[in-house]
């Protein structure tokens, strides 16, 4: 689909004058929409005819710019495989004496809880969003206190106060029992509320309440340099720490208006792809230990360990943090690391695949992930999640192919095999996961064979123009995660906001978990493997 | 079946030896960053987690850094600042008070070590040592708390229990609930959102208990810091009785930091510099 025809299909399907722009990057479209009524109209005519899918929602609150008032953008994304790099923005102004806007989510589900966050943090109310609760503050947070406003000091602790329980969503009738879980779990995993209603072991409906580890980090970053805040934004995720400090590196960049050197930009995905090895091929193991198979749990953890022993003497550190840099890379891959490199995969290849082979020759394994845990394809497409657990459900989708970068955003970019599986249950996601790891491992022998001597970084240049959108998508091990930067006129973060692939997943796994017992749900949550951290930042 | 078993007998054993043998990390590892008196130490602004401090009298600028806040970035020790600090391979970093985590030199005398107050607190740390090792002997069963870590501590601990580092051979475990625990680990930096659920799952644990505060965040807020969603470290809501610097701390530290705790190694003590 050309632009043209797409500015086309916008203007007719809007009431009012709209204003198309080429942006943030070259190849995507910014609509600033002149009445906020036409949001529902626009969006159903990118969902709808140009088969795209909600991928972030941005408020701003500029109300000391020029321009003023509060913003809100809906940046969409195609949903074919293989479509052109393109984001399209709609942006709607809103009135910060009336902050609302028409609410997406009964037409697009996968709004709902970027519209919830909105309202929480900005006070800008989605009108007609069906559920009213809170998402990321909790309990006894101060009535039309928004921490995302420019006016609100961040630095300050706003304290617990006492306050009713929550009104989770629950199924009620004669037999119908509820079980709470968390939000402080038995093992070591991250903290969560879920609320089972059940009848016998059958799951009937489950809410799960999450941002308990919500940190405030996107308001820590506003106001800090932008190489101060690139520290904050590896830390958003342990596991996650390449692709976030390189999706805020890439937003940066462009911003700054660099090309990384081409050394720097192999060394990243060759990071980028260590990272997703160690992550699913413990999640492997994991996902033994959901299913009680010891040996496979032991064994994942072991080919784990001996990945981020490697990450420890490539980058100094085990989740491979202080490697990526604004700019490039701070590390080279000596010759004797690169010996240390490609024993390692081998091992791990061997292993992996020994790992698989005991895995699916067992049946009593493979018995308790067929058919666990079932996402839907067309599930799949409406909560538009993304990574492991949309290609399991057979959507064919990968941000290193359709939203280039580190090397495969160069001219020549190395094929890369996109796994599908149409099945969506658990067994699918385990097979998606070797069949990634094994590419992992392919790529960088592919990205070891191109490197070629050369500088490692670019600077920046000081100070960096204010005003410029940087938005970025980087395919994580838990799949495309979404960056958007903006720098005010001092070329401090003014606004940082991070759509990670596990936000966007969540919803899917309360949706598999229904079609479940109670004893499945570690199964079934271990398979999607989420983050929490990266959720509620 | 036949397959697992020949797997596992050719696997052999993986287990480390730490702590009866030391622990050697790569080369690029970045442990304690060693502070060089007497040189051009950096700006405090250097530092993206806010651990480096100045301070001045009549002997000159003071530089100091906090351990407990570090994230070893390593961004101090690279240029301009290569010569005046040195990121250090030592990760046995955990510390019973908070002070003791703390590194000062004169910046313009190189002679001079830094003057700082020499608390008693060697007393009370081992009569709280003395009566943990009565009550819970030299086993440690611990309850994981994430209190709103970025879960790379977390995962640090869950690897703890892997073939590798396997803490059970030292008499430490982590069990389901808090009543069955000796002591608290603690990641993260006490989100808002988990203050209630951090406070009642501590006071399920019976005394006398044991509160370990693991990685930078829970030691000192970290790169998190105080906000409107964050408490700035697990010491603002209760009482910690050892702090384990890192970010993540790598797991032979945290092994450490445990036997710390139980009274079977000795903390660190403050240090100045590199005098160590």
């Amino acid at each position: 689909m050309t632009n043209a025809a797409l500015t086309d299909a916008l203007r007719a399907g809007s009431s009012s004058s709209i204003t198309i722009d080429v942006g943030p990057r070259a190849s995507d479209l910014t609509v600033r929409l002149g009445r906020a009524d036409d949001l529902l109209a626009l969006a159903a005519v990118l969902t709808g005819p140009h088969a795209m899918a909600l991928a972030t929602v941005v408020a701003t609150d500029e109300t000391r710019s020029p321009d003023g008032g509060f913003k809100v953008r809906y940046i969409f994304e195609p949903t074919v495989a293989a479509a052109h790099d393109q984001f399209v923005t709609l942006l709607v102004p809103v009135d910060p004496t009336r902050p609302e806007v028409a609410s997406l989510t009964v037409a697009i589900p996968a709004a709902n809880w970027h519209e919830r966050e909105m309202r929480d943090l900005f006070g800008i109310v989605p009108v007609g969003h069906p559920d009213p609760r809170t998402l990321v503050v909790h309990d006894g947070w101060p009535q039309g206190v928004f921490p995302l406003r420019k006016s609100f000091d961040g630095s300050r602790r706003v304290p617990v106060e006492p306050a009713e329980e929550f009104p989770h969503l629950v199924a009620e009738g004669e037999g119908v029992f509820e079980i709470p879980v968390g939000p402080i779990h038995a093992g070591i995993i991250e903290p969560g509320h879920f609320r089972f209603t059940s009848v016998g072991e059958t799951v009937l409906h489950l809410d799960a309440r999450l941002f308990y580890t919500h940190r405030g980090l996107e308001k820590r970053m506003e106001g800090l340099s932008p190489l101060d805040a690139f520290y904050v934004a590896e830390r958003i995720c342990g596991v996650c720490s390449v692709a976030h400090g390189l999706g805020y590196c890439e937003a940066l960049e462009q911003i700054a208006g660099v090309d990384v050197p081409w050394r720097a930009q192999l060394i990243r995905s060759i990071a980028l792809e260590l990272e997703r090895l160690y992550n699913h091929v413990g999640d492997i193991g994991n996902i033994c230990a959901g299913a009680a198979f010891h040996y496979g749990t032991a064994t994942g953890m072991r080919l784990k360990e001996r990945l981020q022993q490697m990450n420890e003497r490539l980058a100094g550190n085990r989740f491979l943090r202080g490697l990526v840099v604004p700019g490039g890379v701070r590390l080279d891959l000596s010759d004797d690391l690169l010996g240390v490199l490609a024993a390692t995969l081998q091992d791990t290849l061997a292993g992996l695949d020994g790992l698989m082979g005991r895995i699916e020759a067992n049946p009593s394994v493979v018995d308790r992930l067929d058919d666990t845990g079932v996402l839907p394809h067309q599930a799949a497409l409406d909560l538009a999640v993304t990574g492991v657990t949309a290609r399991a459900s057979g959507v064919d989708r990968d941000a290193r192919r359709d939203h280039p970068h580190g090397a495969f955003a160069s001219l020549k970019p190395p094929d890369l095999h996109v796994v599908t599986i149409s099945e969506g249950d658990a067994m699918a996601r385990v097979t998606v996961r070797a069949l990634e790891a094994r590419e992992s491992i392919r790529l960088v022998g592919e990205f070891l064979r191109r490197l070629e001597p050369g500088p490692l970084q670019i600077a920046l240049g000081e100070p960096l123009p204010g005003g410029r959108i940087g938005l970025s998508a980087i395919e994580s091990a838990r799949g495309e995660a979404v960056h958007w930067l903006r720098l005010d006129a001092g070329g401090r973060v003014e606004r940082y906001h991070l759509r990670s692939p596990s936000y966007q997943n969540w919803p899917a796994v309360a949706l598999a978990a229904e079609r479940a017992i109670v004893p499945d749900f570690p199964l079934v949550n271990k398979s999607f493997e989420l983050c929490y951290s990266c959720t509620d930042r | 079946m036949l397959r697992i078993v020949l797997n596992a007998l050719r696997t052999g054993v993986v287990t480390t030896r730490y702590p009866a043998e030391p622990s050697v990390p790569p080369d690029r590892f970045r442990g304690a960053p060693m502070l060089r008196a007497g040189s051009h130490l950096p700006p405090p602004s250097v530092c993206p987690a806010g651990a480096i401090s100045e301070r001045f009298d009549d002997r000159g600028r003071h530089v100091s850094l906090d351990l407990a806040q570090c994230v070893f970035c390593g961004r101090c020790a690279d240029d301009p600042w290569k010569d005046a600090v040195a990121m250090g391979r030592d990760f046995e970093l955990a510390a019973r008070c908070r002070d003791d985590l703390r590194i000062e030199v004169v910046a313009d005398d190189p002679a001079a070590a830094a003057a700082r107050p020499a608390p008693d607190r060697d007393a009370e740390a081992a009569g709280a040592s003395s009566e943990i090792r009565r009550v819970l002997g030299r086993s440690l069963h611990l309850r994981h708390l994430d209190a709103g870590s970025c879960n790379a501590c977390d995962w640090e601990l869950a690897a703890l229990l892997n073939p590798v580092y396997d803490v059970r051979r030292l008499s430490i475990d982590f069990v389901a609930s808090p009543r069955h625990a000796d002591g608290v680990a603690i990641t993260g930096p006490v989100t808002r959102n988990l203050e209630t659920a951090v406070r009642r799952t501590v006071e399920a644990i019976p005394d006398p208990r044991i509160v370990i505060a693991v990685g930078a965040c829970a030691a000192s807020g970290g790169i998190v810091g105080e906000g409107y969603a964050s408490a700035g470290g697990v010491d603002r809501v209760l009482p910690v009785d050892v702090y384990i610097p890192g970010c993540p701390p790598r797991p032979e530290a945290i092994i450490f930091g445990m036997l710390v705790a139980v009274g079977r190694l000795g903390a660190r003590r403050a240090c100045l510099g590199e005098a160590r």
